[in-house]
């Protein structure tokens, strides 16, 4: 079956059509976004099982890596919930859990790092890719939010240490008020409901982003002119780059 | 191309555009590479699950803070009662004694007022003593502070907190030099002992129901004294050791704290009263200027002149160099926003 047009590099219209169900639902809300999904996003478009010969760095395993620590920190995070915040302070097995938890993080933070300059060297953000990059760095923010009331919830010296300093500069934006990181209360559902739901969503979407627009070219070769003056930038109706 | 897409002319720009790939594609296996990657970090995070396990140093209690350093604990306590801590004079979001830290007129720590209110001389002593009805010379004490007049009280408090630096604590009582310091000693030493039964931990965390998980005011009564800090400093967590972004132990930590870290060690936020607001505006700023480094020319030119992406796409690159070619059909490359997707049948 052909999913995508040799020609226009867009889904075909048949499959599109068969995918769209019957005719007189065309005007159903369901089937219309499901429509929009299939022709933005097309099976082979969404998981490939090819990429540009130029993909072939070590430096693209590190997105990839980032995602596993993350199935692992949320894997090990779960366990934690599990058994309630006290658990892994009486318990062995639950000092381990947290132990899987830590350095499941720390993997998830510098595989992200090493990611996210990565994509810095290559400008990825270059070909309508600018969104891609933005999300990747909300990304970025909201996991160090999500570590930070991670230790604060930890009920231990590190907690009392890391909330009492870091008071002051939470503070002083005003955003104390709203934001109190010496309230364990406050802190451990932010760690274990909120942030990682932002971080679930936004990582998706970065994802997507990514499988959307494909990984971003090479910068052309030295001799190689990319279309001068004259080059025909092609942009959507929806997205004009000017 | 689809109906709504039109081409629109303007020069290429490297830094912002990307040409068509013509070239050949391979195969490449994500979930393949998913499940390797997957596999690799469990065995990490295990191995050094099992190696070094993770930090979980007791937590510090008014209790084992009056324990370990009455002397401190009182002189602390004293500095609550006549509100000369650091605490009483914070200001937003805890009180409005203090000056909020600022940058020019704006202050935004005024602007959402007093969120946590906290009355350190009621909440950290006399509310904690309250707990004590049987005991009337600690009840005849706290009637005779609360009924002096402000300046009887200083006097008695000043007094006291000069005295209580050369305190010594012998036979499981604080014994301060003799002076006149009204019913202050009497309440010290009562707070004293009933910190050192856990009655003040209690005090102040059941203070308003029986469900509790906001430690807000035993955090930030042990906050005010010099025993926490010098159990931070003794595990190089001090601000001057680049503070909250380490842990206890030998531990990695938060690093990725570590440019907003790094303006509290230079000049002017090293120094600054204003250091905190400082800090955190810079970060916002930077943090800003990373986001939008796509918009913002000079900036989204750095890869390009930097060169490392040579070394990343370094196969493609010498294939194109040697070869003549990029693998590709050899059609002129265009500035594209879109992807060629592989065709498979």
């Amino acid at each position: 079956m052909t999913i995508v047009d040799p020609k226009t590099g867009r889904p075909d219209q048949a499959d599109l059509d068969k995918a769209a169900g019957r005719p007189e639902d065309a005007d159903q809300w369901t089937a219309k976004i499901r429509n929009r999904a299939v022709e933005a996003l097309p099976p082979q478009k969404l998981l490939p099982d090819r990429q540009p010969a130029y993909v072939a760095s070590w430096i693209y395993v590190f997105g990839v890596t980032t995602i596993a620590a993350l199935i692992v920190v949320i894997g090990t995070g779960f366990v934690l919930a599990l058994f309630g915040p006290n658990w892994w302070h009486v318990s062995s097995t639950g000092l381990f859990v947290n132990s899987l938890h830590l350095w499941s993080v720390e993997i998830f933070m510098f595989a992200m790092v090493i990611h996210l300059w990565g994509k810095f060297f290559m400008a990825a953000w270059r070909g309508r890719r600018k969104a891609t990059w933005i999300t990747g760095i909300v990304s970025f923010l909201v996991s160090v939010g999500a570590a930070f009331t991670g230790y604060l919830s930890q009920q231990n010296f590190d907690s009392q240490w890391i909330s009492t300093q870091a008071k002051d500069g939470i503070n002083s934006t005003g955003a104390g008020a709203i934001f109190n990181v010496t309230n364990f209360g406050q802190m451990l559902m932010w760690h274990i409901v909120l942030l990682p739901l932002c971080i679930v969503a936004i990582v998706g979407i970065h994802v997507l982003m990514v499988r959307l627009r494909g990984v971003v070219t090479p910068f052309p070769a030295k001799g190689e002119t990319p279309g001068g003056e004259a080059a025909a930038v092609a942009t959507s109706g929806a997205e004009v780059q000017a | 191309m689809s109906a709504d897409t039109h081409k629109k002319t303007r020069p290429f720009k490297v830094d912002r555009d990307a040409v068509v790939w013509h070239g050949r594609y391979e195969k490449y296996d994500l979930a393949k590479e998913f499940l390797i990657s997957f596999i690799v970090v469990c065995i990490l995070v295990a191995g050094l699950a099992v190696v070094f396990g993770s930090p979980d140093d007791t937590p510090v209690t008014v209790k084992s803070w009056s324990t370990n350093n009455p002397v401190d604990f009182a002189q602390t306590a004293a500095t609550e009662l006549d509100g000369t801590s650091g605490l009483a004079g914070y200001g937003p979001p805890y009180n409005l004694n203090g000056t909020a830290q600022s940058i020019g007129p704006l202050a935004p720590a005024k602007w959402l007022g007093v969120h946590h209110p906290i009355d350190t001389a009621n909440d950290f002593v006399l509310g904690p003593l309250a707990t004590l009805p049987n005991d009337p010379q600690v009840q005849a004490a706290v009637n005779e502070y609360k009924s002096a007049s402000a300046s009887q009280q200083a006097t008695w408090t000043t007094a006291y907190e000069k005295a209580v630096a050369n305190a010594t604590f012998t036979n499981g009582k604080l014994v301060v030099p003799a002076g006149d310091y009204g019913p202050v000693a009497t309440l010290i030493a009562a707070e004293t002992a009933l910190a050192r039964s856990g009655g003040v931990d209690g005090a102040l965390l059941s203070s308003r129901q029986f469900y509790g998980t906001d430690y807000t005011k035993p955090l930030l009564f042990i906050a005010d004294g010099a025993y926490l800090a010098n159990l931070a400093d003794g595990q190089h967590l001090s601000g001057s050791q680049w503070g909250m972004m380490n842990e206890t132990g030998q531990y990695p930590g938060q690093a990725w704290l570590w440019l907003y870290t790094l303006w509290y060690q230079v000049p002017p936020m090293k120094t600054s009263s204003n250091a905190d607001l400082q800090v955190f505006s810079l970060m916002i700023i930077l943090t800003a200027l990373l986001a939008l480094v796509p918009f913002i020319p000079g900036l989204r030119s750095i890869p390009r002149w930097t060169r490392l992406y040579r070394l990343i796409w370094r196969e493609h690159y010498k294939e194109v160099e040697n070869h003549g070619g990029s693998g590709d059909s050899g059609s002129p490359p265009q500035a594209t926003d879109e992807v060629r997707t592989p065709v498979t049948a």
